[in-house]
């Protein structure tokens, strides 16, 4: 399992760049806000945490539509569904929702409190955006496995994967989002908030992948 | 062991492509399915793999053992694809997929030797031709110990030199009481085969 994780790291590392690509999208979103809202730094400051993490849960969706394809493409995923009775085809998505977190999602969370600058947070609220992203990205990631999972036979399943898996990381979105205003705004609660989506990613990271699985095992053809 | 096919259908989008085909492979044995373009080849062998549904008839692997309890975990399936990554080289693939698939008889560089592409595995398997990835992906099956082997135009793009020295390593396997069932229009030349023909009338 972890040279499965290893190889997929090496693969975005080498040839995709999807960090990259995440990354540049995050930045041009949250660049062009203050432009088309204004100078005004007072509302900048207020939207800063949602604005976060609207521009990363659209940045998340991005790479999705590659995560079973290119292994679908080159024949790999039929020898990941055949592995079944050694690996457990859950836990192979799984692991490559880990890697495919930790090598596209993670930078967009480490250049998060960079980006907070641009919308005048302040420190407290650029700590708490970046630590709810931490947490509640690997969420997204594992819904849209089952999302990829069911569109990986369409060539242009990329768009379909948004349209399928937007609605569901809804919950995410609003307690990740009310999780940072709490840190900052003084009577709303931060800790409830952050429990809830630290139980939606742990939800979520069972669901997702059981689901995928299901959706692979029969989507072969 | 022994692989069992009784009275095989199979489908392609709702539409039979085979029915009624049955054999029994014991151990050492290797059955070579022929027939013309659309005969259901393909159909046939990832059916036996369980990548897809069978229409009809039973399938089962006799004996397996704990090791082997599905025809899924006794099988390597070598399709049209190679299954190997053109960013990565050629050992870091045949690596991975041994530590994936679990080890077996020969290393990861003795099945490059064997396959005559010692020397070479640094490279990245995007730049190899088209016969050096088939031999590279024939590499795969010795890297990770399997009975039966499903084979998919295995010699395809392999020159005559990669392809007798390929009959040799299936004759071995065979030898070493294994089972093969491969697909192709081209002879083998593994000795003692059976023949399934698929398309013909009756």
């Amino acid at each position: 399992m972890w040279s499965l994780f290893a190889r997929d790291i090496r693969l975005n590392i080498r040839a995709g760049g999807g960090a990259l690509t995440g990354v540049i999208f995050f930045l041009a979103v949250i660049a062009t806000i203050p432009f088309g809202v204004g100078p005004d730094l007072k509302l900048l400051s207020r939207i800063g945490p949602a604005i976060l993490w609207i521009g990363a849960l659209l940045a998340c969706l991005l790479g999705l539509d590659r995560l079973f394809q290119a292994d679908r493409e080159d024949g790999s995923l039929d020898l990941l569904v055949l592995g079944n009775d050694r690996n457990m085809l859950a836990l192979t998505v799984l692991v490559k929702c880990l890697a495919h977190w930790a090598g596209s999602v993670l930078p967009l969370v480490v250049a998060a409190p960079l980006l907070g600058l641009f919308m005048n947070m302040e420190p407290l609220g650029i700590g708490a955006t970046a630590l709810t992203l931490l947490v509640g990205t690997p969420a997204i990631t594992f819904i849209g496995a089952a999302g990829a999972a069911v569109a990986v036979a369409l060539p242009r399943g990329g768009l379909l994967i948004s349209v399928l898996v937007l609605p569901l990381t809804i919950p995410v979105l609003i307690f990740g989002v009310s999780a940072s205003y709490g840190a900052t705004a003084d009577p709303d609660p931060f800790l409830q908030p952050f429990l809830i989506l630290a139980a939606l990613t742990l939800f979520l990271g069972v669901l997702g992948p059981a689901s995928a699985a299901l959706a692979l095992r029969h989507g072969t053809d | 062991m022994r692989l069992i096919a009784e009275n095989l259908g199979g489908e392609r989008g709702g539409e039979a492509v085979f029915s009624g085909i049955g054999f029994a492979l014991d151990q050492g044995q290797a059955l070579v399915v022929t027939g013309p373009n659309g005969s259901g080849k393909s159909t046939l062998l990832r059916i036996i793999a369980g990548l897809l549904p069978k229409a009809e008839g039973r399938l089962l692997l006799e004996n397996g053992g704990d090791d082997f309890p599905s025809i899924a975990s006794a099988c390597h399936y070598l399709g049209h694809q190679n299954a190997m990554k053109t960013a990565l080289s050629v050992v870091e693939n045949l690596r991975f997929w041994r530590d994936f698939n679990g080890s077996g008889d020969s290393g990861v560089e003795e099945a490059l030797e064997t396959v005559g592409l010692g020397g070479i595995g640094h490279l990245p398997f995007g730049y190899l031709s088209t016969g050096q990835r088939r031999r590279a992906a024939i590499a795969k099956l010795l890297v990770s110990h399997r009975p039966l082997w499903l084979l998919d135009e295995p010699t395809a793009g392999l020159d005559k030199a990669s392809e007798a020295r390929f009959a040799g390593l299936m004759m071995k396997h065979c030898m070493a009481g294994g089972m093969i069932v491969a697909a192709t229009h081209l002879p083998l030349g593994i000795e003692g085969a059976k023949e399934l023909r698929m398309g013909e009338a009756g």
